[in-house]
C-alpha cells in the first residue's frame, strides 16, 4: 500500500525513493487519527463519570433497630423501612436482608408456614435465610448487627457476614 | 358547488404565497405529481411513484404505517401530558392521579397514551412477522430489518422506562426487578445497574433518568431511525413485492426452487 503511492506520479511529490512529503502527509493523519481516539476515550470516560452520581442522597446503610427487648423471644420482624428483618432466636440476635437474591423484591415472613417468602416469583427461605426453593439463586444474607453504647441493636446493610454469628444481650 | 370549491382551491394554488410555500407548481401532468413528492421536506423520503398494487390492503396490512400512527399518537398525547407531570419522589403519583381525576380530559389523554403504547408493542411484532414471513426481510433489505429489530428495542424501551413514571407500587417493583436483571450482565452488571439507577436502588434519580430517556433521548433515537427506516424502503427498491422483484433476487430469495 505505501509503495503504491510512493509510485504514484499524480501524488504532486518526488516519485523516487522516499517521499518526504507523503511521509509527512501520514503523519499527520496518524496524528490526527491518533488524537481523535484519545479524545474519543475522553469523551467515553467522561460520560461514564458524568453519568455516576458522586453524592447519593440514599438512606445510610447503618440502620438503629431500637432496644433488644422490644423483639420477643423466637420472633421475626421485618422492618420494610430498611428491608431487614431482625430475627430474636433462641441462640440470640440477628439480622437478615429482607431483599430477595432472585430479582430485589421484598420478601414477607409468614408466620404460620414458619417461612420468608417472596410474593415476586415465589422463592422461600428458613428463618436463617437458607433457600427452600428457588428461583433465588443464593440464600438470604446476615448483615453485621451490634449493640450501640445506648444499647440500641444496630445493623449494617452494606455488610454481609458468614451465618450463625449471633448477638447475645 | 362542489365546481366552485375546486376552483377556488385553484385560484389559491396559483397565489403568490402558496407558490411561495409549495414550489412544486400547479398541475396533474406525472411530472408535477412527481415533484409534489419529491419537493416535500417529509414525503420525499419515499417513492415518487409507487404501484397501486403495493397500496392495497393485502400488500402490507398497513402494519409499519399503523405502528408509525401509533407513535404520532403516542407524541402528541405524552407532550400533553408532560404539561401536568412532574418527575419527582413527592409529585409524581399525586400528579398521575390528578391527571385520572382533576385534568380535563387528562383520563382520556392518559388512557389514550397507555392503550396507543400497548397498541404500538403489538403492531411492531405484527409488522415484523409480516415482513418475516413475506421474506421482505432479504437482500436487498437486509439492513432496514436490522434498523427494524433496533426500532424494536427502542419501542420495548419507552415502554419500560414509562412504565416507572406512574411511580405507584406496581412502577416500582417492576423496576426493581427489571434493573436487577441488568444487574445479572457479566462483569459490568453492577456498573449497568448503578447507572441505570443513578443509584443503588430505584429512587428519586432513577426517575429523573427514566424521565429523560422516556421524554428526550429515547423518543428523538426513535423519530432518527424511522426516518432511516422509510428513506430505506425507497433506496432499497419500494416496498417488497414478490413478483416485482429481478430474476436473479427471485431467484436468490427462493433457493428451493432453483434447485430444481
Amino acid at each position: 500500500m505505501a509503495d503504491e503511492k510512493h509510485t504514484n506520479p499524480e501524488s504532486g511529490g518526488v516519485t523516487k525513493g522516499t517521499d518526504p512529503d507523503l511521509d509527512r502527509r501520514e503523519f499527520f493523519v496518524k496524528l490526527g487519527l491518533g488524537s481523535l481516539s484519545i479524545a474519543a476515550a475522553g469523551t467515553v470516560a467522561f460520560a461514564y463519570q458524568f453519568l455516576s452520581p458522586n453524592v447519593l442522597f440514599e438512606p445510610s446503610p447503618v440502620v438503629n433497630a431500637g432496644k433488644p427487648e422490644s423483639y420477643p423471644l423466637d420472633s421475626v420482624t421485618l422492618d420494610v423501612n430498611s428491608g431487614l428483618y431482625i430475627i430474636h432466636s433462641k441462640e440470640g440476635f440477628f439480622s437478615l436482608s429482607a431483599i430477595c437474591t432472585h430479582l430485589g423484591c421484598m420478601t414477607a415472613w409468614k408466620a404460620d408456614l414458619g417461612i420468608i417468602a417472596c410474593p415476586c416469583h415465589g422463592s422461600k427461605f428458613k428463618q436463617d435465610g437458607e433457600k427452600i426453593q428457588g428461583p433465588a439463586p443464593r440464600p438470604l444474607p446476615w448483615k453485621r448487627v451490634w449493640l450501640s453504647d445506648d444499647g440500641d441493636l444496630m445493623v449494617d446493610r452494606s455488610t454481609d457476614i458468614r451465618p450463625m454469628q449471633f448477638v447475645r444481650v | 358547488m362542489a365546481k366552485s370549491m375546486a376552483r377556488y382551491f385553484d385560484g389559491v394554488r396559483e397565489t403568490r404565497v402558496w407558490r411561495s410555500i409549495f414550489r412544486s407548481g400547479t398541475g396533474s401532468s406525472t411530472l408535477h405529481r412527481a415533484l409534489a413528492i419529491q419537493q416535500n421536506v417529509f414525503l420525499h423520503l419515499f417513492s415518487t411513484k409507487v404501484r397501486r398494487r403495493m397500496l392495497t390492503f393485502n400488500a402490507t396490512w398497513y402494519l409499519g404505517t399503523l405502528t408509525f400512527g401509533t407513535f404520532l399518537i403516542l407524541v402528541a398525547t405524552g407532550v400533553l401530558l408532560m404539561l401536568y407531570y412532574h418527575p419527582s419522589v413527592p409529585q409524581a403519583y399525586a400528579d398521575t392521579k390528578d391527571l385520572q381525576f382533576v385534568v380535563s380530559s387528562g383520563l382520556f389523554l392518559r388512557n389514550l397514551h397507555r392503550w396507543s403504547a400497548h397498541a404500538m408493542v403489538f403492531l411492531v411484532f405484527a409488522h415484523m412477522f409480516k415482513v418475516f414471513y413475506r421474506g421482505a426481510y432479504r437482500a436487498p433489505r437486509e439492513f432496514n430489518w436490522v434498523i427494524g429489530v433496533i426500532l424494536l428495542l427502542v419501542t420495548l424501551l419507552l415502554s419500560y422506562t414509562g412504565y416507572l413514571l406512574p411511580w405507584d407500587q406496581l412502577a416500582y417493583w417492576a423496576i426493581t426487578v427489571g434493573s436487577n436483571i441488568a444487574s445479572a450482565v457479566p462483569v459490568f452488571g453492577d456498573k449497568v445497574h448503578f447507572l441505570l439507577l443513578g443509584g443503588n436502588a430505584v429512587n428519586a434519580n432513577a426517575l429523573l433518568r427514566f424521565y429523560v430517556l422516556h421524554c428526550m433521548i429515547l423518543p428523538l433515537t426513535a423519530i432518527f431511525l424511522i426516518a432511516i427506516h422509510f428513506w430505506r424502503i425507497r433506496k432499497d427498491g419500494g416496498l417488497y413485492s414478490h413478483q416485482s422483484e429481478p430474476a436473479t433476487l427471485r431467484a436468490q430469495a427462493a433457493p428451493a426452487k432453483v434447485a430444481q
